[in-house]
């Protein structure tokens, strides 16, 4: 049986929109990077399906890449994370307001 | 031939002089500043004379000389009415006179300055501000357009206020000169008014253009129909009332004798206050041609000559009485050339500038004496101490009385025998005229009666009283000469022959008068010449001022309390001539006291604090508030910020998707 | 041949459900371990279409590497309950109708964008192109450059890393 690219892009863009909701809706900020790692790889899904169904690489190659740079990104993204926990005494994201008018 | 072709000589002393004084009089010693001052007026009267001289040599087709230095304003050009002003002078009989007298009275009064001004400070100021006030009265006069005439009617005006405020830090010289500038500004208003109609009815505003056109092209208004020419004869004659203080508009007047006294005799008794009566008489082939205006003129003359007259009997200050005396002598000379006599009244300005300059000096003179006193009723017996200012004040109240042989009576004669037998004859006029004459003869010997005779009514012992130095008594005795002399021009008509001042002048008035000019004929009579002269000095004029003379004898040397109970006999009357008829007080509540509740109520709490304060702040509340609202976003919350990100997010979409045409299905 | 499509729908429903887990989730490693299994089921989906090295790094790197060090970090911070609190009001009012709207619009705008694309039959076909060998010859190929900066770049994040590290201390 063959499956429609639509369904895998249908599949990819839930997957990004409910990334979105959750980078909005939770507080606690390892929460939001995840969430954002989630839309990252929705993203990627993307372009494997699109990969398939045009029948060239490039787009895995990307996908390789985004991956690299996701990890890259946690990575630095953590260590961010666990000074401001160290400093602010707290992983609430709403608390991280030193920037207020 | 030089001056006339370079007539701006004239006008360039006076504010070289002014310039340097202002700019640089504060560090000159006091004989320096002198020098200046008196120096460009007395350069600019060899300048005038020397033009004089050569005027008298012009062919007569060469008069009036215009001299066009440069184009002032010009718009238009290519349309069919050009509007072209050129700073131009112009120089005829009239202004010759004019001329004449301003600055050799000027110069005078300026010699007499330095004495009387010694010891005051600000010394420069004053003959800084004297001699720029010279500059505008020449060039009121040199004009040969109503635009270069009226560039001198406000810079004489603009004098007038620095110098009557001269004392500026004494409220009530502050306030004269506010009263002067804006009352004076009341009637510019209405002269402004007038130059735009001319404008716009002639075309030009040159007076060889107009009075050319008004003689060619239109037909003079009859006293039935009144036309343009009446409505801009009106106008003008509006902004003399202000300027030359006629009713109503009088009330300045009394008040700039806060100035210094030689700035009432220059400005208020000389020169200035006669602009208006120089710009009827130059405008003379208007006025001919519009005989309502004419008879508005001569009514006000003569109204405002008896008025004032009255309030002059019961004044105190020796200086107010000869204001109200030069507002009524004023009403004499618009008398004259309101019943088609411009001559005549010329004729009276001369010779009241130099014996009402003559009284101003001689009244500072006094002043001066009695250490800055200026109530008659506290003078008295001042015969003796001060000879010269007695002997000379005596001739100018000689003068302005009417006294035959003396300047005052030649020219008030001539207008009175206007106002009685011209072409414009009006015997009511006349009566009031001639009752004018009378009262004016009694409260000038009043003046001096109280002033120079009777017991002091001082304490002499304390008083330093002292005759004043030469520097200012020479100017005394030579306008003391020409109070008597300066009339003499016109004494021959008495006896049955010419006038040779009205000769002199014929041309200015003549050249476009709209009916055949009255030939100038020997008086037809067949009387002998004797006869005639003695007809002529027993005129009722005359008889009215000698019996002005002998009831100021009897009230104030013969009888001295009678005066006192003739005014309690006659209290009412007394008390409102005193007041002045309350006419301050009148203008005070109907205009004044309005016109500053409009100002602070409307203007500054509405206009100014509500409209255009409320519109500044509030266009500064407005960025403050929106500000404040936009800054709100700036919460430092992540996750508002967040929110926002995904709502650009979604609007970009939108975008995307409308643009790519992927719309949802 | 139905099988692969069963597949297809099981592992879209689990990568919806962990990903629906995530955001109903009270603690952050309930968070983070269903955003394993999202991962675990995408890369069946990558199989699925294929992708086999592909699959194997996203398992490895990752669910592997990635995930791992996130739970290591919430497991360091003790990080509990997150407490409930709504300073933002645009968030609290706008944010999910937001986020809904825009999951809405970006799956109908994907479905929409695939309907030039042609399902090509024969997954073996593409499969054997896209072996690590073929990916590996394009990757150090056609995009040397690319991949020698990201190993710099990765570089960087490992000095970074230190740096912020240490610093803490």
């Amino acid at each position: 049986m063959i499956i429609p690219t639509s369904y895998y892009l249908v599949l990819s863009g839930v997957l990004f929109g409910l990334g979105v909701v959750a980078f909005i809706f939770k507080r606690n900020v390892i929460a939001v990077f995840m969430s954002i790692e989630l839309m990252l790889n929705a993203v990627n899904l993307a372009f494997v399906a699109f990969a398939r169904a045009h029948q060239q690489l490039d787009g895995l190659v990307f996908v390789f890449f985004v991956i690299v740079v996701a990890a890259a990104e946690a990575a630095v993204g953590l260590a961010i994370v666990i000074m401001l926990a160290q400093n602010r005494e707290s992983l609430n994201v709403e608390r991280v307001n030193l920037l207020k008018f | 031939m030089m001056m006339l072709n370079h007539m701006w000589i004239v006008l360039l002393l006076p504010i070289l002089g002014a310039a340097i004084n202002g700019l640089f009089g504060k560090k000159f010693p006091k004989a320096a500043v002198n020098s200046v001052a008196v120096g460009s007026v007395a350069l600019a009267f060899a300048a005038v004379c020397e033009l004089v001289r050569e005027f008298w040599l012009l062919p007569a087709g060469s008069v009036p000389w215009v001299q066009s230095y440069y184009t002032w304003m010009v718009a238009g050009e290519t349309t069919s009415h050009p509007f072209r002003i050129n700073f131009a002078l112009q120089l005829d009989q009239l202004s010759v006179i004019m001329l004449l007298t301003v600055s050799f009275v000027g110069l005078l009064i300026h010699i007499y300055s330095i004495g009387y001004m010694e010891h005051e400070g600000g010394y420069y100021r004053f003959f800084s501000y004297m001699n720029l006030f010279m500059f505008f009265m020449l060039t009121l006069v040199l004009g040969a357009n109503l635009a270069v005439l009226f560039v001198g009617w406000e810079g004489v005006g603009l004098c007038s206020y620095l110098l009557i405020g001269f004392w500026f830090r004494k409220k009530s010289a502050a306030d004269a000169g506010k009263k002067a500038f804006i009352t004076t500004r009341l009637g510019d208003l209405f002269f402004m008014i007038g130059i735009l109609l001319a404008f716009w009815t002639f075309g030009s505003l040159t007076y060889g253009d107009m009075f050319g056109y008004a003689a060619e092209k239109m037909q003079p208004d009859t006293l039935a129909h009144p036309g343009v020419l009446t409505w801009i004869a009106v106008l003008l004659f509006i902004g003399a009332i202000g300027k030359s203080a006629q009713l109503p508009l009088y009330v300045w007047l009394p008040d700039a004798m806060e100035g210094p006294t030689p700035v009432s005799a220059l400005i208020h008794a000389a020169t200035m206050v006669t602009a208006g009566v120089y710009m009827v008489a130059r405008m003379n082939p208007i006025y001919s041609r519009a005989p309502i205006a004419m008879y508005l003129v001569a009514v006000v003359g003569g109204v405002t000559a008896f008025y004032a007259a009255t309030i002059a009997l019961t004044q105190t200050d020796i200086k107010k009485v000869l204001a109200y005396s030069t507002i009524s002598q004023l009403g004499y000379m618009f008398l004259g050339c309101g019943v088609g006599a411009y001559a005549a009244g010329i004729f009276h300005l001369m010779t009241h500038a130099f014996f009402k300059g003559l009284l101003f000096l001689t009244a500072g003179s006094v002043i001066h004496a009695m250490s800055g006193e200026q109530d008659m009723t506290k003078m008295g017996g001042l015969r003796k101490k001060i000879p010269i200012t007695y002997w000379t004040m005596l001739i100018a109240t000689l003068a302005i009385a009417g006294i035959p042989g003396f300047a005052g009576f030649f020219s008030k004669d001539e207008i009175l025998e206007a106002v009685k037998s011209g072409p414009h004859a009006s015997l009511w006029l006349w009566a009031v005229g001639v009752a004018a004459a009378g009262l004016t003869s009694f409260y000038m010997f009043r003046l001096l009666f109280l002033t120079f005779f009777g017991k002091p009514r001082f304490d002499e012992h304390h008083a330093h009283v002292h005759e004043s130095p030469l520097k200012m008594t020479i100017p005394l005795m030579i306008l003391a000469f020409l109070s008597i002399f300066g009339g003499w021009v016109a004494a021959p008509k008495l006896a049955g022959g010419i006038d040779y001042f009205d000769r002199f002048l014929r041309p200015v008035f003549t050249r476009y008068a709209p009916a055949p000019a009255v030939p100038e004929v020997a008086s037809a009579s067949g009387l002998s010449p004797g006869m005639q002269l003695l007809f002529a000095v027993m005129g009722i004029p005359v008889i009215l001022a000698v019996i002005g003379l002998l009831l100021a004898w009897w009230f104030y040397i013969k009888n001295p309390d009678a005066p006192r109970k003739l005014a309690r006999k006659l209290h009412g009357v007394y008390v409102l001539l005193l007041n002045k008829y309350f006419v301050d007080e009148i203008y005070g509540a109907l205009i004044v006291r309005p016109l500053l509740w409009l100002s602070t109520n409307v203007l500054w709490h509405v206009v100014d604090s509500g409209v255009i304060d409320g519109a500044v702040n509030g266009t500064a509340a407005v960025a403050r508030e929106s500000g404040g609202v936009t800054r709100e976003m700036q919460s430092g919350n992540a996750r508002s910020y967040a929110s926002w990100v995904v709502a650009g997010a979604v609007g970009f979409t939108m975008l995307l998707l409308a643009f790519i045409g992927l719309a949802v299905r | 041949m139905i099988v692969p499509l069963i597949v297809f729908f099981a592992c879209a429903a689990l990568a919806v459900t962990g990903a629906i887990l995530l955001i109903l989730a009270r603690e952050p490693i309930h968070s983070a371990l269903s955003l394993i299994l999202v991962m675990v089921s995408l890369a069946i989906l990558y199989l699925l279409l294929g992708a086999e090295f592909i699959s194997a790094i996203q398992i490895i790197v990752y669910a592997g590497a990635v995930m791992v060090l996130f739970v290591f970090v919430i497991m360091l911070l003790n990080a509990g309950v997150e407490e409930r609190t709504d300073f933002s009001k645009f968030a609290k009012f706008a944010g999910l109708p937001l986020g809904f709207f825009l999951l809405i619009e970006v799956a109908r705008w994907m479905y929409g964008a695939s309907a030039g694309s042609a399902i090509v039959p024969g997954a073996d076909a593409f499969t054997q192109a896209a072996s690590t060998r073929a990916l590996s010859a394009e990757l150090f190929r056609k995009y040397l450059f690319n991949f020698e900066a990201t190993s710099i770049l990765i570089l960087i994040a490992i000095l970074g890393a230190l740096v912020l590290a240490r610093k803490s201390q």
